[in-house]
């Protein structure tokens, strides 16, 4: 390939400034050692318990993440920048939640099809006219950002409703503080440890104006057969609340009821890490075991809040993405810091003809698709592959959006060989309550395979730690 | 026209369940044309929970039932005044965008069969509300009000194809064709004063309101070949029959279900 | 706590000691079939094994007749067996895993490695496998589980769930092995005092880790009043009828104490206890001995299915 891709570490031949004190540790790990410290990554990860199950495939059913050594650095401006960003769009998307469960003055302005958002699937008509306290719906915004150069960052997408992954971004720190103390002396990094407090404060800070006590926090689990399900506990663990499941939960007198050796214990936050549709069979699908029936009249009668809320997805919808920027502009008066890739929408006609043409090229992605399912990469495609998703898009185009091949910067990572640059892209996890936190760092995704562009865990995709230096 | 109304529905199980939670959407909407006079809801033995309006402006009622119980009993009584709107929903209050009920649901999915019947009624038609009008004419003809012919899971397209259906697949089928031809349309359930006349109709019935630009929203009853007058109380509205039911509840145990229901409506002398 | 955490470590502690339970029968088995066979061969040993553990008719509808080979496969490793070591030691180490936070690294660490350890069992060709190194290796992995738990765990709530389901799960299974001793065992009536009898009653105390114990404390002859003394009303056995109860009892009264509530299980535990301490050999054998093990086994059921009701279901009453 052609494609001159940005490189996070070296610039021409000379070492760029945050990684400047990495070479030398590189440099100072013979293969042997490397791979001792690998084994022992490995090791600590299984005791802990990080694991996750793929869907779909047969196999070891406690497969392990894939953990790369190597970490994934930005200076302190870069990271400045993108945290203004990150922030500006977490609270533009909250701004575009109320509005369109309120009165739709952006719709009204012509700014965005009304079609895109009220005829969406993620768009909830039972939550219609609810304001949840502080105005805020989606409580933990994750934005996957992709590189392309020193100072090109793109927004790829959002995640509104109930991001996955943070207990890498802490377990990968956490690992590499045990196995490279040294690193941590010679480099000055900005911890990332005090995210489950702020998520505890964040969550807390959005209980109901009926709670007038210190509000019970829950996590809502699908249970422990889900894949994320070591993240629930983990997090769960280092906020000191329960996790439950639905049949954990019942409902009565306008509340919500945990079920404890003691008794009912009344609950004011719900962290769910389940979706809508199961949320309460009353209101979503009636087949639904995993929700709590009766939960969605007593958050819209403010007797508890859940987080992120019902209703939320219709902001992180794909085709909904591409007007985040004018949200931007709409709601805050700004101009965006962090832009968007540019998105062909197949449900238009220009741009399905424009797609078609070009499918080699570019990146094609379902529009409520997920993980890296349900998608083309157009240059990394057989001619057969190619014609197989056409057939698909022009079948239903509108569930279709497609990208241009990005050119990912990549980032140092153990191999085989050696060390070898792989592609990267970084979801950061920006929290909304009361105020606006986003710990220093996030969660950095390689793509393991040389020249591969997808990072997802489910394809072949491991992780990285992520450092912000100092001052 | 003032209306009584006595609703009792009865949940029986096979054996005992641990308990229950309901969710009713059974008080009268607030609008022009109908007024409560007094209202009442109560679910035997339980325990009333949250209560509110919701975005579609139906008054919402948790309520939550502590078991072992056998039976559970959903008693509705009320006199509520009504006036003939001609069809027309005045004064009442939503934040629900019209367009939202552009959405497919299974039930409401025009196959072909519905859909060249929402063209061939809507052909020659003066205006959107002309076209309501001729496809609730037309529906009224293609399916014919049997009781008993459909279940309640039933499908518009299943009661077209069958000919025969009830007052539900008439409101599927109507929402079907509207939403096909891209109006906003949507499922009503509420009461029927049957009269003298002796419609041979439920008392406890449903129909379809259609968004009209200018009118708002407009009631058909496409099985009683008319508009929603001073004989019809409206409860509440959803995408479809399930979404718009009026009671939706869960019991917990194993058990086999059995409903009995028993609706009086009531002309009150005046 | 969570009804259902409280419910897992309950059923921990139950399919631990019920891998351990099982894995003990298994030696019983095996000694026994060491013997020449007793009466005609109408009911081989193996047979009465499988009536003891409650698991005839799935290995009859599995299997066909006993053969030595296919109950050590049963009774161990097949996982279509809610009573196999391998089964229960997956559930626990499920169950753990379901409420990992609730458990000390160590108490994790122990079940965990249970588990990852019977999956390389599993993969083992059977004829590398001799059935005293599987049982040994449950009695060792479940007294690691054990230990982890006694030394590292936090005495709260959590910790007496796991308690009571070590000492119900104990009880239950110390009487039915008696039972199965004397009622299934053994042949046919008037084998009672022979020699076969001595040596079945002493497989049972070895397979209880007990006949050290037993010739420590009482001397002379094995008979049958000795044994019911020792197993269920001495306690200083550690699997003894009344010491599990005084354990069950014990952590009832601490569950009671820090809920500020008395419960029907607490009361029932203590009333059974009352009556195991006031009770000899002599009122045993005038109720008969499979007549008394009989009740007992119903009154354990019972306080488990209290506290199911009390603290696990998390019904609101």
């Amino acid at each position: 390939m052609a494609t001159e891709y940005f490189n996070e570490m070296y610039e021409g031949g000379a070492v760029r400034a945050p990684y400047a004190r990495l070479e030398d540790w590189m440099r100072s790990m013979p293969a042997e050692l490397r791979q001792m410290k690998q084994a022992e990554a490995e090791d600590l990860f299984r005791r802990i318990g990080i694991t996750f199950a793929v869907y779909g495939e047969g196999g070891d059913p406690d497969r392990l993440i894939p953990f790369d050594m190597f970490p994934r650095v930005f200076a302190q401006d870069e990271w400045r920048k993108l945290e203004r960003g990150i922030k500006q769009r977490a609270r533009a998307l909250n701004a575009f939640l109320v509005d369109v469960y309120g009165r739709g003055e952006i719709v009204k302005a012509g700014k965005i099809p009304s079609r895109l958002v009220y005829r969406n699937e993620a768009y909830e008509k039972a939550v219609s006219g609810f304001v949840p306290p502080r105005g805020v719906f989606s409580h933990i915004v994750g934005i996957d950002i992709v590189r392309t150069g020193p100072g090109d960052f793109f927004v790829l997408e959002d995640n509104c409703r109930t991001p996955s992954g943070v207990s890498y971004m802490l377990e990968n720190r956490e690992i590499m503080m045990r196995m490279f103390p040294a690193l941590f002396q010679n480099n000055r990094i900005e911890p990332v440890d005090n995210y489950s407090d702020l998520l505890r404060r964040t969550l807390a800070s959005v209980a109901p104006a009926k709670c007038d006590r210190d509000p019970t926090i829950v996590i809502l689990t699908p249970g422990h057969f889900n894949s994320a399900y070591y993240e629930h506990s983990f997090l769960a663990d280092l906020m000191g609340v329960e996790l439950v499941e639905g049949a954990d939960l019942f409902v009565e007198n306008g509340f919500v009821w945990m079920r404890t050796t003691e008794g009912p214990k009344k609950v004011d936050v719900i962290y769910r890490r389940i979706d809508d549709s199961y949320l309460d069979p009353l209101c979503f699908r009636p087949d639904s075991m995993l929700g709590v029936p009766g939960l969605m009249d007593v958050y819209r009668s403010g007797g508890v809040t859940i987080c992120s809320a019902p209703g939320a997805g219709v902001a992180d919808d794909k085709a909904v993405y591409t007007f985040v920027p004018d949200m931007v502009r709409f709601y805050l008066g700004e101009e965006p810091i962090l832009n968007n890739v540019p998105t062909w929408q197949c449900g238009k006609t220009d741009d399905l003809k424009y797609v078609q043409a070009n499918l080699k090229d570019l990146v094609v992605k379902e529009v409520h698709g997920s993980g890296g399912y349900g998608m083309l990469v157009g240059p990394k495609s057989t001619q057969e592959q190619i014609e197989y998703f056409a057939g698909r898009i022009a079948a239903d185009p509108d569930n279709y959006i497609a990208q241009p091949t990005l050119a990912l910067s990549t980032v140092p990572t153990f191999v085989e060989e050696g060390v070898a640059p792989r592609h990267v892209d970084l979801r950061p996890y920006c929290l909304v309550g009361e105020r606006i936190e986003l710990v220093p760092g996030g969660l950095t995704r390689v793509a393991l395979k040389d020249g591969s562009l997808v990072v997802n865990s489910s394809q072949g995709g491991g992780v990285k730690d992520t450092w912000v230096l100092a001052e | 026209m003032i209306l009584t109304v006595s609703h009792i529905s009865t949940y029986s199980y096979d054996a005992p369940v641990r308990g229950a939670v309901q969710s009713l959407r059974m008080t009268p909407s607030v609008c022009d044309g109908q007024r409560a006079i007094r209202w009442s809801i109560e679910v035997v033995g339980g325990t009333r929970g949250a209560s509110f309006r919701d975005g579609a402006g139906d008054w919402v009622e948790g309520w939550s039932l502590r078991g072992p119980v056998s039976e559970i009993t959903v008693k509705v009584t009320g006199e509520v005044a009504t006036t003939d709107m001609a069809g027309v929903l005045r004064g009442h209050r939503e934040t629900v965008p019209p367009e939202a009920y552009l959405r497919e649901t299974g039930p409401t999915r025009a196959d072909s069969g519905l859909m060249t019947l929402a063209q061939e009624a809507a052909a020659g038609a003066t205006d959107a509300l002309d076209r309501a009008h001729r496809i609730a004419a037309a529906i009224n003809e293609a399916i014919a009000y049997r009781p008993g012919s459909t279940d309640q899971f039933g499908t518009a397209a299943e009661a077209l194809a069958l000919g025969e259906g009830v007052c539900q697949d008439h409101a599927h089928a109507l929402i079907a064709c509207a939403r096909f031809l891209d109006m906003p349309a949507r499922y009503v359930s509420g009461y029927l004063h049957a009269g003298a006349e002796g419609t041979p109709n439920e008392a406890s019935h449903a129909w379809a309101e259609v968004w009209i630009d200018r009118l708002g929203w407009v009631g058909f009853d496409a099985s009683n070949a008319t508009c929603p007058d001073a004989r019809y109380i409206r409860l509440g509205s959803g995408f479809d029959a399930q979404d718009a039911a009026p009671i939706r509840g869960v019991a917990h145990g194993r058990v086999a279900e059995a409903l009995d229901v028993t609706v009086a409506v009531e002309a009150v002398q005046q | 706590m969570l009804s259902r955490t409280a419910d897992n470590l309950f059923w921990i502690a139950r399919y631990m000691e019920r891998a351990e339970t099982m894995a003990r029968l298994l030696e019983v088995g095996a000694r026994i079939a060491l013997l020449p066979s007793a009466g005609h061969g109408y009911r081989s040993e193996w047979d009465s094994l499988l009536q003891a553990s409650g698991t005839a008719a799935g290995f009859a509808k599995k299997y066909g007749d006993p053969v030595q080979r296919n109950i050590e496969s049963y009774l161990f490793f097949d996982h279509d067996n809610s009573s196999s070591v391998a089964y229960c030691i997956s559930r626990a180490r499920e169950n753990a895993r379901i409420v990992r936070t609730a458990l000390t690294t160590q108490v994790w660490d122990a079940l965990n490695t249970a588990f990852q350890e019977m999956r390389q069992l599993e993969r083992t060709p059977r004829s590398q496998l001799e059935l005293s190194r599987l049982t040994e290796w449950t009695m060792r992995h479940a007294a690691m589980v054990r230990g982890a738990i006694d030394a590292t765990l936090l005495r709260n709530d959590g910790w007496d769930f796991l308690g009571l389901g070590y000492k119900l799960e104990r009880a239950d299974n110390t009487a039915r092995l008696m039972d199965v001793k004397y009622y299934v065992l053994l042949p046919r009536a008037d084998y009672v005092g022979s020699g076969l009898d001595n040596y079945q009653w002493t497989t049972l105390l070895r397979a209880m880790s007990s006949h050290r114990a037993f010739h420590w404390a009482y001397g002379g002859d094995i008979t049958a009043g000795k044994i019911a003394h020792f197993l269920i009303l001495n306690p200083q056995c550690p699997r003894s009828l009344i010491t599990a109860i005084e354990g069950a009892t014990g952590h009832l009264d601490r569950l009671a104490k820090a809920y500020h509530t008395t419960t029907e299980a607490q009361s029932r535990s203590r009333a059974l206890l009352g009556e195991l301490s006031e009770m000899t050999v002599d009122d045993i054998f005038e109720e008969g001995l499979h007549e008394y093990l009989g009740r007992f086994i119903g009154d354990v059921g019972e306080v488990s299915h209290l506290v199911g009701e009390i603290y696990l279901s998390g019904v609101a009453r």
